[in-house]
This record gives C-alpha cells, structure tokens and sequence, in this order.
C-alpha cells in the first residue's frame, strides 16, 4: 500500500513539473531533436551520393577520397567528429576573422551551434548514406544499365530514369537504420548547446534533482521517435519495390 | 583520316546502296584472349542476317562492337555510311572520339538482349516510351499511341501496365522487342533473344521476329535457333574461333555446308 502511495506521489510531483514548463521545454526539445535529425540527414544524402560516386570513379584519386571519407567517418568516434567541427570550427573562423580584422584580435567568433551540430552529425550520416548507396547501386541489375545505354541514354539520362529511382528503392531499408543512427546521434550535440532533448532533459534533470523522472522520459520520447520512423520506412519501402510484388 | 570523317557524315541515305550496317577488320581482345580476329560484314537495308557460331565464338561481342557497348581494339563501324569515330585513349586503347555521335548512333540500332534487360521499375508502357520522348524528343502523346500499338503488335497489350518482373520471359522479350521497334530504328540487333527462354516461350518470340523479317526490317540476329537462321534470314555468317568461316544464302549453306566447320556445327544440332 506504501509503494502505491509513493507512486501515487511521484506522478503528481512528475504532472507538476511538467506542467510548471519542464513539458513545454520537452516539446521543443522533440522539435529541435527532429530538426538537426532531418538536416544531417540531408547533408548525409547529399555528402553520402558524392561519396558513393567517388568510390565507383574512374580517377584513383576520387576512389581514395570516397574510401578515405567512409572509413574516417565511421571510424571514429561521434563526439570526437563533434568536438573537432564545433571547438576546431570555432578556433578556425577566429582565427579567419581576425586576421582579415573583422574582429579585435582578444574576440572569438563561435561556430554556430545548430550549424557546427548538424554538419558533424550529417557528415557522419554520410559515410553510412554512402555505403547504403553503394551497395543499392552494385544491387542493380547491370542488363538495365547497358540497357540504358544501347537505347542512347546520355550519362545523365542513365542516371536520372534507371540509377536513381532503383538506388532510391534499393536504400529506403539501409536508409531507415541510417536515420535510426541519426536520431541518435542527434542527441550528442547537445554538447554544442542546441537545446534539444537530450540537452533539456539534462537540465531538467539537474535543476529539478530528477534525474530518474526525465532521462526515463526522455528515453521513452526517443524511443517513440525511432519506432513511429520504422512503419514509415516499412510503407515507403512498400511504394518502391512495388514493381517486384506481385499485384493484388 | 579526317576527309574520310567528312565524307562519311555528308553520306546520302542507304536508298543508293550505302550499307545500312558495314563493319570491317573487327579486332578485340579481352585481356590475352583474343575474341574477334578481323571480322567484316555488310548489312543493306531489308537483310535479316542470322550470326550463327558456338559459345565463344565472338557472336554476341561481335554485335556489341557494333553499338560500342563493347570497344573494339580496332577495325571500323559504319552506320548508314557514316563513320563512329575513334581514338587512342590514354591507355593506348581505341575508345569512342565523340560520346555524343555514339549515343546518336545508339538511338538507331536498337538491341534486343538475351536477358530482355527491361527496366524493372518501370511499366511495359513506361518502358516503351522512355527512350523515344528523352532521347529522340518525341512528344510524349504521340509515343504513348505508338507503344499501345506496338504492344497490341506483340499481343501483350493487356499487361500494358504490368512491371517487368511480373511477367513471364516470352511476354517480357516481347515487351523488349517493341520497346526496340518504339525507336523507330534503322536496324534491330538481336543478342541470342531465346536462349534464356523457356522450350515453350521460344515461339512466340519467334514468331514476332518472324514477322518483323517479312516487313522488310534490317536485322541482325545472334541466335541458336537453326530454324529461324535457315527459313526467316536472308543471309548465314558463321564465326569459328573470333573469324568468319563462312558467309552465304541460308538454304545453301545448310543444304551444302561450306566448311567442315560449319558441317560440324549444324551436325551437333541436328544430334
């Protein structure tokens, strides 16, 4: 009967806290954590494509950038990538700024946060992108390419009507674990300062002494985020391989 | 060189006896194998001409030199009288001077493969009209009425709006051959177009060859089948080990072989 009582307690004292703001901060914690998800995304497909089409470049030097870049990127630790772009970022354009004098020489020029944040996480999210590309492109049947090519198509044609729409259909399950890692890794630049929420459960949980209540929301917050992403990829994974199911 | 280029392109239609096809001294190595020792052939327009020869024999890379997809070492490919131009790469290979002439020249000989190689994430239709609006610029509409037409051709109009891959090999080797006659071309090259079929879906193909051939269409055709070579092609070329052993009119060559190669050869079919 006491344990019920306590718990009783500890949900009131949690609807308390919630409501005096804490939720509110929470809220915009999911937002800014699906901002900076979303955007490293897009940085990693774009980086991640690049990437992708180095490695199957006739130029030895483009292959040994693209190889170079994958194992750089998923070899190292996350933080340390953030670390470098946020600190090394900001003592790079400090530098840069004061010697072209639009500072005094005792000022810092930061890195923008949300800016440092989501090019370390989107870089990182690159090199997965890239392999995913990769493998989704060594996955089309080469007949199709040739295809492509004794019918005329220009490199270009050949990429946009065959390559991409069959790398697209190939990636949506590789990419869904790609965004998974994202979603992820979101949460370590909460080092850089950007409040999202993995950042305003830390100060929830210091300022309120509740340590156990707001990493457990959290958690469950996050947990929900990367599960609502998995039928979403299962659908969209749906749509594009609909040329290899049978029809109903 | 370069006064032969210029003449070639100002070429006049094959109406006044140019060749439609005309190949000479074909050579091609794949590493220390050397696949096509010095192959020459001529094709005027309405020839069906069936390219006999065992596995190996350089039959299929023979047809791919033709519209680059593989680059010969050397020897020359003409289109219509005009000339596909080359020149020595880095490596000290041939490769095509002018990707733009080549992708051109492409869009007029379309290919029929063994494989059919439709694109799987497209629709029969979709498939048909892909080539001819982006490459050729055809507008879009007028395509779409070609291709039902085609499509109502080959008898698979019903499955117009069917993906590849959910179709059987006939009706997708059908699809292919009039995603090839949706260009319009000025020959067709058939790449073995039954032998990944199975026994029972080989006529039906044939039988659109068959009538593609008595239209007058220029063909050359890669293929196994002795019965089309012999009754459909208007010519035999045999290749023997990378040559050509022996070049004639089908009834004769099969009524009196000319080499005891080719004798050998259609022996072990008729086995």
């Amino acid at each position: 009967m006491e344990f019920l009582s306590d718990l009783k307690d500890q949900v009131s004292t949690a609807y308390e806290l919630l409501a005096a703001g804490w939720g509110v901060q929470l809220l915009w914690g999911i937002a800014w954590t699906l901002a900076v998800t979303v955007v490293s995304m897009l940085i990693g497909a774009i980086l991640g494509s690049l990437v992708a089409a180095a490695k199957f470049s006739h130029r030895g030097g483009l292959r040994f950038i693209g190889e170079s870049y994958t194992t750089v990127f998923r070899g190292e630790p996350e933080l340390l990538i953030i670390y470098l772009f946020y600190y090394g970022g900001t003592q790079v354009l400090t530098g840069v700024a004061r010697s072209t004098g639009s500072i005094s020489s005792t000022d810092i020029l930061n890195m923008p946060s949300f800016l440092g944040g989501v090019l370390a996480v989107g870089i990182i999210s690159g090199a997965y992108q890239a392999e995913v590309f990769r493998g989704s492109f060594l996955a089309i049947h080469r007949g199709e390419l040739e295809a492509a090519r004794a019918y005329g198509m220009s490199a270009w044609l050949r990429f946009r009507l065959v390559v991409m729409p069959q790398v697209l259909r190939l990636a949506v399950p590789g990419l869904g674990n790609v965004w998974q890692l994202t979603i992820k890794d979101s949460a370590l630049i909460s080092v850089t300062g950007v409040a999202e929420l993995m950042l305003t459960a830390n100060k929830a949980a210091r300022s309120t002494h509740h340590s156990l209540l707001f990493y457990t929301l959290a958690g469950i917050l996050y947990l929900v985020m990367t599960s609502i992403s998995t039928p979403i990829f299962d659908k969209a994974e749906r749509y594009t391989s609909r040329s290899f199911t049978r029809p109903k | 060189m370069s006064a032969n280029v210029a003449a070639a392109a100002k070429a006049a239609p094959s109406s006044d006896g140019t060749p439609a096809i005309s190949v000479k001294d074909l050579r091609k190595c794949f590493g220390d194998h050397e696949v096509l020792k010095g192959i020459s052939l001529e094709a005027h327009k309405g020839d069906v001409i069936s390219i006999l020869g065992s596995s190996g024999s350089g039959k299929s890379t023979m047809l791919r030199c033709i519209n680059l997809l593989e680059t010969p070492d050397s020897g020359e490919v003409r289109v219509d009288g005009e000339l596909i131009k080359m020149r020595r790469g880095r490596d000290g290979h041939q490769v095509p001077a002018d990707i733009r002439q080549v992708e051109r020249i492409r869009a007029n000989l379309a290919m029929v493969f063994q494989s059919f190689n439709l694109w799987s994430h497209m629709t029969v239709l979709e498939n048909l009209v892909a080539a001819p609006t982006h490459v050729l610029k055809r507008p879009r509409a007028e395509c779409l009425e070609q291709a039902e037409a085609l499509l109502k051709r080959v008898g698979i109009w019903e499955r117009r709006n069917y993906y590849p891959p959910h179709m059987s090999g006939g009706q997708q080797q059908r699809a292919a051959i009039a995603r090839a006659l949706a260009m319009n071309p000025k020959v067709m090259l058939f790449d073995e177009p039954t032998s990944a079929l199975d026994p029972e879906l080989v006529g039906e193909v044939l039988r659109v060859m068959r009538s593609l051939a008595e239209e007058g269409r220029t063909m050359l055709v890669v293929t196994h089948e002795m019965g089309f070579a012999r009754d459909v092609s208007s010519k035999v070329m045999f290749l023997h080990k990378g040559e050509v052993d022996s070049v004639g009119e089908p009834k004769e060559m099969f009524a009196r072989p000319p080499t005891p190669q080719f004798k050998q050869f259609i022996a072990n079919f008729n086995k």
